[in-house]
């Protein structure tokens, strides 16, 4: 599968991850998010900020549990809930806050 | 990334708990047991079980400091072992052995880890329900 942002073409795989994580920059994301039907407020790009910096510490794309505890440390408890985290991403912010991120899936992500 | 654990979980919470160890004993490159093995170890963390790690033979070059894997054109993992404290997985265990045969102590590691000799790795072996190699 392809993406096509400003007249250029970025490959994806079948779910429509971006195959080339250094591809990605911020219209791509805005582009993925629309694929989501998300619309990206400053709370999301915090996320989406976050899992890429965890990515490049980590080089995995963090499980939900996980994501939530390193939020709640680097943001406050108030942002370090599942609930708060669904609000931002309703299918999943695994799979939607990842793929907006340029992340691949995340690992035994089903 | 899990977003449920999989239905493997009780009414009431109290799920029975059993001491899995993953024994990985390969170099991380050239087969692909190491990543794997890290894997299942990362995905293992979700269903709250009694997780440990033990690194023996070449299996202690999966922690060494300073891999530059770029001219064998594989993606560089080992940071990855630094996530698992964020997993909780936090028993990480070297055979002294291994280390001093490769000319390595737990300085050259990325991560914190209890060294063993390897007469209490087989101690500790035998206090496992469940040993899986890599």
């Amino acid at each position: 599968m392809a993406l096509e942002v400003n007249g250029k073409t970025y490959e994806t795989d079948e779910e429509g991850y971006l195959l080339n994580l250094s591809e990605w920059d911020e219209d791509i994301a805005k582009v993925l998010a629309e694929s989501e039907k998300v619309e990206m407020t400053e709370n999301h790009w915090e996320v989406v900020n976050f899992l890429r910096e965890y990515y490049n510490d980590y080089q995995i794309a963090p499980a939900v549990r996980v994501l939530t505890k390193a939020i709640g440390k680097k943001l406050g408890a108030e942002k370090g809930n599942s609930k708060y985290l669904y609000e931002l991403f309703p299918y999943g912010p695994a799979k939607q806050a990842c793929k907006i991120a340029g992340l691949p899936k995340p690992t035994g992500c089903i | 990334m899990n977003e449920t654990t999989g239905g493997i979980e009780d009414g009431d919470g109290s799920g029975i708990v059993k001491k899995f160890m993953f024994v990985n004993r390969k170099a991380p490159y050239g087969t692909i047991y190491a990543l794997e093995g890290l894997e299942v170890v990362l995905i293992s963390a979700a269903f709250d079980q009694d997780v440990s790690m033990v690194f023996l033979d070449d299996g202690v070059y999966q922690l060494a400091k300073g891999q530059h894997t770029k001219a064998i054109d594989v993606k560089n993992f080992s940071p990855t072992y630094r996530a698992l404290e964020g997993y909780d997985i936090e028993k990480l265990y070297v055979e002294r052995e291994s280390l001093e045969i490769r000319g390595l102590n737990a300085g050259d590691l990325l991560v914190p880890v209890e060294v063993l000799s390897s007469a209490a790795m087989g101690d500790l072996m035998k206090t496992q329900d469940v040993v899986i190699g890599f």
